[in-house]
């Protein structure tokens, strides 16, 4: 984990569990310019009871430098203070983060808007890979991309 | 170079790594890949539908007829579902 040297910018992809609320107070605290944070929070989703884990596969290096570009990309077209993104790798049960995003900004719409651009690229282009551990101690199956997950950057041209 | 593998795709082909030295004739993402192809069952099994292999070269995602140039590593893998 490490953080980049845009000021702005941080992006840490760590096994270990992270507390939004921890996260956003650092942001905040002491600053007087931040009036909107969006935080986006994506967890381990089990439809039908089956699910013992999701086991996050990712390429080291590339995952961080992946989501650092598109967060460079967000902080040039919204006036965007401040960008955090937490992404966890190995395995993550029902129920636990898997993904935080924070932006702040002086008012909401580039907040909000940020967090979701950031959440749109991310998914489609950040080399992370999910695949399913079941409850009866078998290994389930990778999970397969979305095309709404590709549909939903058409928003953002 | 290094090559590296992930996801279903290492699965299948068994590794996760491999140092490889490539032909001079290939120059594009699209010939590596129908080069990859010609290395035994696994490879042509994994290639089969090539356009759903990613390819991203020193860390860069690059699509199937852009050039390698002198990559230090390519990475294959499948289209992503983290987040």
């Amino acid at each position: 984990m490490s953080d980049t040297t845009e000021a702005n910018i941080q992006v840490r992809i760590q096994p270990h569990d992270f507390d939004a609320g921890i996260e956003i107070a650092a942001l905040t605290d002491s600053r007087f310019d931040i009036g909107a944070v969006v935080t986006f929070s994506g967890l381990c989703r089990d439809e039908n009871g089956s699910l013992s884990a999701l086991e996050l596969e990712h390429y080291p290096g590339m995952a961080e430098a992946e989501i650092i570009r598109i967060a460079e990309k967000a902080c040039q077209r919204w006036p965007l203070s401040h960008l955090l993104v937490i992404h966890r790798f190995g395995k993550i049960a029902p129920g636990e983060n898997i993904v935080l995003v924070v932006a702040c900004s002086s008012h909401r719409q580039a907040a909000f808007d940020g967090a979701s651009y950031l959440m749109d690229f991310l998914k489609t282009r950040a080399p992370f890979w999910k695949k399913e551990h079941l409850k009866d101690g078998s290994s389930g199956e990778w999970v397969s991309a979305k095309d709404a997950d590709d549909e939903a950057l058409k928003r953002w041209e | 170079m290094k090559v590296l593998y992930f996801s279903w795709i290492r699965e299948r082909l068994g590794m996760d790594e491999e140092e490889l030295t490539l032909p001079s004739e290939i120059k594009t993402v699209g010939e590596f890949l129908a080069w990859q192809k010609n290395r035994g069952e696994e490879f042509e099994a994994v290639l089969e539908f090539p356009d759903v292999v990613r390819v991203a070269v020193d860390h860069e995602h690059r699509d199937h007829d852009e050039t390698i140039g002198d990559a230090r590593e390519i990475a294959l893998f499948p289209p992503m579902t983290g987040g």
